[in-house]
């Protein structure tokens, strides 16, 4: 988790990651945002996220996409 | 001889009534709705007495919104159109530019505009304008003394200086381009485009004025998709979108993901790209996936309405090599010019410069930036004749056609954007506590990095720098120094920055 939580305050200092859950309902992240947090997971956890997960419901808060991780690791 | 950009409008609208014309995943409007409208929004504004004088459009994407368009045509003015998520800042900063007297509202942006200390015209419903009888003697009144050098809209681009320049394009130029466009697109009345780039930039010109010469359809892609390729490309499929004209990064997207795996564009038959380089990689990844599909690459800038050139993908490419450029639309002609102002030597490197009617006015209320990029051909000694300097530096490849190198300045494109970084720099330096800052693109990662010295923090600035410029312009990583890097004459020392992050890159 921690080093999730990098990559998305390296992304949006200004954003508090722990408590957000609405990162895309409230168009605080973008597409360019998307593409860099896709190809820093696949570095840092050596998964990749199959573009069917690439959906609102798994980008909308780091607990949501740090469970996408997780169960891509498990697989 | 076609005079007037309305005269599309006004030949199509007959002939297909009650086909969509432009339409986002919500509603539609036919040709006929947008005709009846933009009629009585052009009869609204001139009987409240505005005539060849910018009005401001401040709308969400919509159909409406493009309608706007076309009624402030027929009033005589120009429409400035405006980004709705832009901070309020550079609005002010547009608006002391520009001095409107009236702005067009939906329900969504009239009260931002009444808050603006800036402004104290009219605010005009949309609703209210779209529904206000028409005149078609005042109208007729309009269309007589207009001419085909009068302006059609202004779209703002960066500024290096920290303040937006608002680009002005004339009916003649608009016409000149569209006809061309559409020659080198095959649009017919079959076509559907999905509208990808903002309705603010002059990009969007190609979906909307090809679909009102031909009669064809724009569908308005809802910004969130090109965040989810699977639901993108489902969205294409669904409205069987046959054409379109995207910026690379959003085209990119799509293939980097595997996207193709799942799910493949069906009706696809024509894929026009730009502003940017098409990584090959992924350009042959689309090329695959869609091997009937015609590839062509546009380029072009605001300056000379929107596209200058073509270039339609004949060949293999392979992973080093760029697509080219190719060659101007029909009366469009790029000189290369050299630092002598001289033609340079057959492959060898040169300034593009843009000669033709598609040329637009140049800067708004700006007479100096205007004068140092419109300027009179240096190869012609006997009339006048404007070229405009791009700015850009090109060559002629072995076959002729003309192939893209880089910039001469701190320009760049970032995400389909034309960026100055200079732009971003002003705004920074403006933050309070900040003694210094500098941006430089990194090309590998199409990251903006700044790096700054001063006792604010990473995240105050980044936040401060949201308030001011689009979020297209935010850069990507910011790094605080203790001091700027200088070269030996006291200019900020890029090549150093460079090094820094590559530096950063590898601890990474």
């Amino acid at each position: 988790m921690e080093a999730l939580m990098e990559i998305l305050e390296n992304l949006h200092p200004e954003i508090d990651f722990n408590t957000c859950d609405t990162l895309i309902d409230d168009n605080l992240i973008d597409s360019f945002d998307i593409v860099t947090i896709i190809s820093e997971i696949n570095e840092e956890y050596d998964v990749v996220i199959p573009a069917e997960e690439i959906v609102p419901e798994n980008f909308n808060s780091a607990k949501a996409l740090y469970a996408l991780i997780q169960k891509l690791e498990d697989e | 001889m076609q005079r007037n950009i309305l005269e599309y409008l006004e030949q199509t609208a007959p002939r297909f009534p009650d086909k969509t014309a432009f339409a986002n995943e919500k509603s539609g409007m036919t040709f006929q709705e947008v005709l009846d409208a933009s009629r009585n929004i052009g009869t609204c504004l001139a009987r409240k007495g505005y005539a060849k004088e910018p009005v401001v459009i401040y709308m969400k994407k919509h159909p409406h919104m493009i309608t706007a368009f076309w009624g402030v045509v027929y009033s005589g003015c120009f429409y400035v159109p405006m980004d709705e998520e832009m901070p309020e800042y550079r609005i002010g900063l547009i608006f002391e530019n520009l001095h409107p007297r009236v702005v067009i509202c939906d329900d969504f942006t009239a009260p931002k505009v009444r808050e603006m200390a800036e402004f104290d015209g009219e605010i005009l419903m949309y609703d209210e304008a779209a529904a206000y009888p028409s005149d078609d003697g005042v109208l007729a009144g309009i269309r007589r003394r207009s001419i085909d050098t009068d302006p059609v809209y202004i779209v703002f681009t960066s500024g290096s200086t920290g303040i937006p320049k608002g680009v002005v394009g004339c009916h003649r130029a608009v016409i000149d381009y569209v006809e061309s466009l559409t020659e080198v697109l095959h649009v017919t009345e079959d076509s559907v485009f999905a509208n990808q780039t903002p309705l603010y930039f002059d990009a969007c010109l190609k979906e909307l004025f090809s679909t009102l010469k031909y009669g064809a359809t724009t569908y308005l892609v809802p910004k969130q998709l090109f965040m989810f390729p699977v639901k993108l490309v489902e969205f294409l499929n669904e409205y069987k979108i046959n054409t379109v004209c995207w910026v690379v990064s959003a085209l990119t997207m799509i293939s980097s993901m595997k996207t193709f795996d799942k799910v493949v564009p069906q009706y696809l038959h024509t894929v026009a790209f730009g502003s940017e380089v098409f990584p090959i990689k992924q350009f042959n990844l689309w090329r695959k996936t869609l091997p009937d599909a015609r590839f062509i690459n546009l380029y072009g800038p605001t300056e000379a309405t929107g596209m200058s050139c073509y270039y339609e993908v004949d060949r293999e490419f392979e992973d080093t090599e760029a697509i080219p450029i190719g060659r101007p639309f029909k009366n469009t002609e790029i000189i290369l010019l050299d630092k002598d102002d001289k033609v340079p030597p057959q492959g060898e490197p040169g300034e593009m410069c843009i000669r033709g009617t598609a040329l637009t006015l140049g800067y708004y209320n700006n007479d100096e930036k205007t004068d140092e990029v419109f300027v009179q051909n240096p190869l012609n000694k006997s009339y006048h004749e404007l070229i405009y300097r791009t700015g850009d530096i090109g060559k002629l490849n072995e076959r002729g056609e003309l192939v893209f190198i880089s910039r001469k300045d701190y320009q760049i494109k970032h995400m389909g954007h034309r960026i100055e970084l200079g732009e971003i720099e002003v705004h920074v330096n403006m933050i309070e506590g900040i003694r210094g800052a500098c941006c430089i693109y990194d090309k590998e990662t199409e990251k903006i990095i700044l790096f700054y010295v001063g006792d604010t923090e990473v995240k105050d600035l980044v936040t401060a720098l949201k308030k001011k410029l689009p979020r297209y312009m935010i850069p990507n990583n910011v790094y605080a120094l203790e001091q700027m890097p200088l070269t030996a004459n006291g200019k900020t020392d890029r090549v150093k920055l460079k090094e820094i992050n590559d530096e950063k890159k590898r601890r990474k």
